[in-house]
């Protein structure tokens, strides 16, 4: 058994601890908002916040959450009203959206380590989240937004 | 490979109680030891984690690590992109990324990258560039370490280093009881 936080509920999984934490925030408690991209680690669209670090859930064996706390896009905030998402939907920054979660998710770990971030920092911490639309110049844009620094 | 370590263990480790050898040898024998384990320190398994700059490379060919990340103030990667972000406690075969414990790179002072053995030899005795490490201590993390162990079970495919970690560690440890002399300049393995 599997106890973990997850957007601050308790939780309890009775899963294979080696079972991709994204197959459990997925599969078993239907929070869909974390996409499945690779499955390799490589275009950070399973981005989600393990005691407030990223990771990418499609690689994490669930058993490494045991006794943490998990934050994904759901509970980034309870109404869709943190500053990157109101800076997203501002600046329209979603084109397809499928990677959108993952870069909401990195820019909110970047921006509680760093709060004016400069482009260099914005670029080196979103570097592992690809978007195919090429969103990357309103989501960099969004993110100065989000943070009170002026846009481009 | 695994046999030429052990032959040269065995030719280079065997006690000679009743009779040191003269101090000429030793130190002879001592940079011969050291030439034999840098055989492991220079492959691609270590050197890789070991660069001489802030992003870790990958491959038999050394090539840029992919994604691109960056080692960050502790050697442990920036927000976003720490190395355990991706990297587990141990190798993942389907989704073929390498991991062990505590995953990260060696700190730039201690940079083996486009380095001689005796450099890295130099480098290795230097409590300044060792990580505070005495000899001794050096002996048990090549022996011993779990990140180090690694290079030889790099999962999915990849080459390991030559040789075994219990082989490296005793060519080491019989490094330093033979005085922890370097190599030449210009001496390969």
């Amino acid at each position: 058994m599997i106890r973990l936080q997850v957007n601050g509920a308790n939780r309890e999984l009775d899963v294979d601890p080696e079972m991709p934490l994204l197959w459990a925030l997925r599969d078993v408690l239907g929070l869909t908002g974390t996409k499945y991209g690779c499955g390799q680690a490589l275009c950070g669209a399973c981005t989600v916040h393990l005691d407030g670090e990223v990771v990418r859930s499609c690689v994490t064996p669930v058993g490494r959450a045991q006794g943490r706390s998990v934050i994904t896009i759901e509970g980034l905030s309870p109404d869709g009203s943190h500053p990157l998402q109101k800076a997203w939907c501002d600046l329209a920054v979603p084109q397809c959206g499928f990677c959108q979660a993952g870069q909401i998710m990195t820019a909110a770990a970047l921006l509680a380590k760093s709060p004016k971030p400069r482009d260099e920092e914005i670029d080196h911490s979103l570097a592992g989240n690809l978007c195919r639309c090429g969103t990357y110049g309103r989501i960099r844009a969004a993110i100065k937004r989000a943070a009170g620094m002026a846009e481009e | 490979m695994r046999r030429g370590l052990l032959l040269l263990l065995v030719a280079c480790a065997s006690p000679r109680p009743e009779q040191p050898p003269p101090a000429q040898d030793r130190a002879e024998r001592s940079r011969a030891l050291f030439l034999q384990a840098s055989r492991v320190f220079l492959h691609p398994r270590c050197v890789n984690c070991h660069p001489d700059g802030d992003s870790p490379h990958q491959g038999m060919e050394a090539r840029l690590h992919d994604p691109p990340v960056l080692r960050g103030v502790a050697d442990e990667g920036v927000v976003g992109m720490r190395c355990d972000s991706c990297h587990q406690e141990h190798n993942l075969e389907l989704a073929r990324v390498p991991g062990a414990p505590h995953w990260h790179l060696a700190p730039r002072f201690m940079a083996w990258e486009g380095k001689s053995p005796r450099q890295i030899c130099e480098q290795m005795k230097d409590p300044q560039r060792n990580g505070s490490r005495t000899l001794s201590q050096i002996v048990e993390h090549n022996a011993h370490d779990k990140l180090v162990a690694w290079g030889w079970s790099p999962g999915h495919g990849r080459e390991p280093a030559p040789g075994t970690q219990e082989e490296l560690g005793k060519l080491v440890a019989a490094w330093v009881e033979s005085g922890a002399e370097c190599p030449a300049e210009g001496a390969r393995p």
